[in-house]
């Protein structure tokens, strides 16, 4: 049963989706997802037994084969990887030229794609295909919670145009008893659909969904949460993962020596701690190239005019030059007094510290999945790197830090959500704050100058 | 409900200490509407472990008391007086915690949702005989602390922003409140990858996760309790009052009347109980907030008092409590021979919840019977004489606080003046003079304000 996990598994990724995987970047934490939710997976194996490991098949392309030929096994399986990791990251900074709208789609596609593929393997294991609705069920449930955070997404970003357009604003201001309403009748149907046999089986595809839904779609919301702040603040951090992966596999087969945990015997103290300077300072440099650009720098916004997305606007002080003095150990050392930086700079080294030192926690608890589900590898699409979750599994936690960190440290209320809800408000309630505002401003000195300028 | 699961997962001895903790639950069953499914995903990993038993004879838990006092009576109506009295006192209990009002209310919910979670909690190890896992336990109560503090700090920032405002500690905690929690569980994260025993690396994930659906659905319920509570006790009072009583009507209209079933699921439902339940728990809604409307104490948003340092329910009931008068349609007028009723609004908003809680809240009721039909239990517990366990009672409730919560935001609640305030003040002064002059604007527009040419 195991390895029929793991056939569909890989049937299910023919060549050109798993290249897409790969390659999208918005994909790697849902893919990451996916693997979290094999947690539920739990469930699917148990019911089968843990089954021997497979012997892993060997995906390479024939053209990778011959150019290889001639090397030795362990400088080809470099090769093989390097290669391939070259591809993955050339693929996703393409992605990146064809900007956010592209971005958000490809998001949206992968985690359609991941939540398929789980639901999947739950079917395969459970031998649920014959349920009544079930496959329709889960689908439909799917587009429920898709539905509610992509509104929840859309009215505070569209504000403009959903109050302009009538059918929008309806749909906005009800929008989650709508939601609720969605998904109640899912709940109604399922509860409808319960057949005298199979009320176990039914009982766990719905806690399967439930918990894939959980962390799929979650996971892919606060990715465009990020995206929508700047796109530097989605490129810098899953740059900074696959920054870190490699350069602690870097230093790890060309140092390493001491074993760093019992979960994962390939992962060493040295891979660990090269990689977390070494990303340090491909953050910092990183995020200088990119601090230049209005393109990765602005938030993402919707023109009213041009009924597209615009990527301009006057940069925050956040990607700014600005002068800082060097502490004087570093200032003997290179002899410069001060340095110019852009504070995000500051801040990448706060992303990168987390990448390094918790995201592999991501790593591990994948790590702890495989052996408790005696698997090797998620599956062999990448041909030297092993499957799509094997490669992100440490972007997990990344995006949630990235928005947590984002929400508290660097974006403040934003006015113009401020605004609509005061103009949501009762008149005297309107009132009442205007009063308590200008008596605020007053009190700043903010206040006199203008009324002294009317 | 948890008896039920120890029995489930093989019969070990969950009988009586458990059944004398949950007759404490009792008093604060109104608010017990915790774990109902939860508990059925939760359990789809307990019992894929354990095979399906048997089920257990039912002990019958009636106190001795009651069962002299009625031993004269045949079976049926030896059974209906049992469940009578049970329902009395159940109700009586209610409404004692509601007099003992908010603060009250809160720790009851807050002590119910932790009850509930251990005695999940306790299941789960049980089933995968879990209690020698290193950490579990431990970390599984950290969860739950990590996932309270998040979502009643979030609570506290908004119910309270004047005493946060006051005091330097509850600032700094307000403003980083996000950080604070996620980093505390990312390290109960990191705790348990570090706790990964070779050996149990597969009862390990199975806890972990059903730890986090646990939490997911009862603190998540509880948390929605709570911010109904905070709405106005009327809000929480009025629909677990009616679900009850559809509870009660259907159960009195099915046995007198019952005769057509209405799901294979629930085999003791029928057709005339569902829509006798229907009718009635309308009427009774209507009239139940026609009576609770009255009151400022029930109807006001509870508000936190900076200057008593306490919870005050004192205010000017807004228009949802201020008696309007109503047009009858001609239809009713033919029959009635008034033009005219007088009616509080919340009296309409009233049959909107009696008629989710008799349509859709016993599709809760089928999901727990589905539940038990799939794991082959009878009744969650016999912790109630005559009525099963306190599961049985609450599985109505599940969807009624998520349904209240919602109407409330798409129908009844505005934006929170005082959280949009707070959230003025903490913005740049340019941005905050920006939207002085909008809003200045706008109130002139209106004709709130004095047109500009004549402000001095």
């Amino acid at each position: 049963y195991m390895f029929s996990c793991l056939l569909t598994q890989i049937a299910n990724q023919p060549i050109t989706r798993l290249q897409l995987n790969a390659f999208r970047p918005g994909s790697e934490a849902e893919d990451k997802i996916e693997k979290d939710g094999g947690a539920s997976d739990s469930e699917c194996k148990a019911d089968t037994g843990v089954p021997e490991v497979p012997p892993p098949a060997d995906d390479t392309p024939e053209v990778l084969n011959k150019a290889l030929s001639g090397l030795s096994s362990r400088w080809k399986n470099w090769w093989v990887r390097g290669i391939l990791t070259l591809a993955m990251i050339a693929f996703f900074f393409l992605i990146i030229y064809l900007g956010p709208m592209v971005l958000m789609m490809i998001v949206l596609c992968v985690q359609i794609k991941c939540f398929h593929e789980i639901i999947t393997i739950g079917y395969s294991v459970y031998h649920s295909y014959h349920l009544p609705w079930f496959r329709t069920l889960s689908w439909y449930f799917l587009l429920c919670v898709n539905y509610f955070f992509y509104g929840e997404t859309v009215t505070d970003y569209f504000f403009t145009l959903v109050q302009r357009e009538e059918p929008l604003r309806i749909l906005s201001k009800y929008h989650r008893f709508i939601s609720f309403a969605l998904y109640l009748s899912g709940f109604c149907m399922f509860v409808l659909s319960l057949v005298k046999k199979h009320y176990r089986l039914q009982f766990y595809m719905f806690g399967w969904t439930h918990v894939t839904l959980l962390i799929v779609v979650t996971q892919s919301h606060l990715i465009i949460h990020n995206l929508f702040e700047g796109m530097i603040w989605f490129i810098v951090p899953i740059s900074c993962v696959i920054c870190n992966d490699i350069m602690a596999y870097m230093f790890g087969f060309f140092f390493g020596r001491t074993p760093l945990i019992k979960l994962s015997p390939k992962k060493t103290w040295e891979g660990f701690i090269g990689g977390f300077f070494s990303t340090v300072v491909f953050g910092i440099l990183f995020s200088y190239l990119m601090a230049g650009y209005r393109y990765f720098v602005c938030p993402v916004e919707f023109s009213n005019d041009s009924n597209s997305f615009t990527v301009d606007c006057e940069p925050s002080e956040l990607f700014q030059l600005q002068d800082y003095t060097l502490p004087s150990v570093l200032e003997s050392i290179t002899g410069w007094t001060t340095v110019k930086l852009y504070p995000f700079q500051i801040h990448s080294i706060a992303l990168s510290a987390f990448a390094s030192i918790v995201g592999p926690f991501g790593g591990f608890f994948a790590s702890g999945f495989k052996r408790a589900f005696k698997i090797k590898d998620f599956a062999n699409t990448i041909p030297g790197h092993g499957g799509i979750m094997d490669r992100f599994d440490c972007q997990y936690l990344m995006a949630t830090f990235v928005n947590v960190y984002i929400a508290s440290f660097i974006r403040g209320p934003n006015p113009t959500k401020v605004i609509q809800q005061l103009l949501a408000l009762r008149p005297d309630q309107q009132l009442h704050i205007y009063n308590s505002l200008k008596a605020h401003l007053t009190e700043r000195g903010l206040l006199a100058a203008l009324e002294e300028a009317a | 409900m948890t008896e039920l699961r120890k029995r489930g997962a093989g019969g070990a001895g969950g009988g009586d200490p458990d059944s004398t903790e949950n007759i404490s639950d009792k008093e604060a069953d109104g608010e017990d509407r915790l774990g109902l499914p939860s508990e059925g995903e939760g359990d789809l990993e307990g019992d894929s472990k354990a095979d399906t038993p048997d089920v257990p004879p039912s002990s019958d838990s009636t106190p001795q008391c009651l069962n002299k006092a009625l031993e004269g009576l045949s079976s049926r109506w030896k059974n209906w007086w049992i469940r009578g009295i049970l329902s009395v006192t159940m109700i009586i209990g209610f409404f004692l915690i509601i007099y003992l009002g908010p603060l009250m209310l809160i720790f009851v919910v807050m002590s119910i949702q932790i009850k509930c979670f251990q005695e999940i909690i306790t299941i789960g190890y049980r089933v995968y005989h879990s209690y020698e896992l290193p950490w579990f336990r431990t970390l599984s109560w950290y969860f739950l602390i990590c996932v309270n503090y998040f979502f009643y700090g979030e609570t506290v920032a908004d119910y309270f922003g004047a005493l946060v405002q006051r005091e330097e500690p509850l600032q700094f905690l307000v403003r980083y409140h996000r950080f604070i929690s996620f980093a505390l569980y990312l390290a109960g994260f990191c705790m348990f990858v570090l706790s990964l025993v070779k050996k149990h690396y597969r009862l390990q994930f199975y806890m972990f996760a059903w730890t986090h659906v646990t939490l997911l659905i009862v603190v998540t319920q509880s948390h929605l309790v709570i911010q109904n509570l905070f709405e106005g006790m009327i809000w929480f009072i009025v629909p677990i009052s009616i679900v009850i009583c559809n509870d009660i009507m259907a159960y009195l209209f099915g046995f007198f009347f019952g005769r057509t079933p209405l799901i294979k699921l629930s085999p003791k439902k029928t057709w005339e109980g569902f829509i006798g339940g229907f009718f009635s728990t309308v009427v009774f809604g209507f009239i139940f907030a026609y009576l609770l409307s009255q009151y400022q104490y029930f109807v006001c948003p509870v508000e936190y008092n900076s200057e008593t340092n306490r919870f005050a329910v004192g205010c000017e009931p807004s228009d949802l409590f201020v008696m309007q008068e109503y047009t009858l349609p001609a239809v009713a007028q033919n029959i009635l021979r008034w033009k005219t009723v007088n009616l509080y609004p919340f009296q309409i908003h009233s049959i909107a919840l009696s008629t989710f809680g008799s349509l859709i809240g016993p599709f809760g009721g089928f999901f727990a019977s589905g539940f038990k039909r799939a794991f082959k239990i009878k009744d969650f517990a016999d912790t109630i004489p005559g009525h099963g366990g306190i599961m049985d009672r609450f599985d109505c409730q599940y969807l009624m606080a998520t349904f209240v919560h919602v109407y409330i935001a798409s129908f009844i609640r505005g934006p929170n003046p005082s959280k949009v305030l707070q959230q003025l003040l903490v913005l740049q002064p340019e941005q905050q003079l920006s939207i002085f002059n909008t809003l200045r604007n706008h109130l002139r527009e209106k004709g709130m304000l004095p047109p500009a040419v004549l402000e001095q």
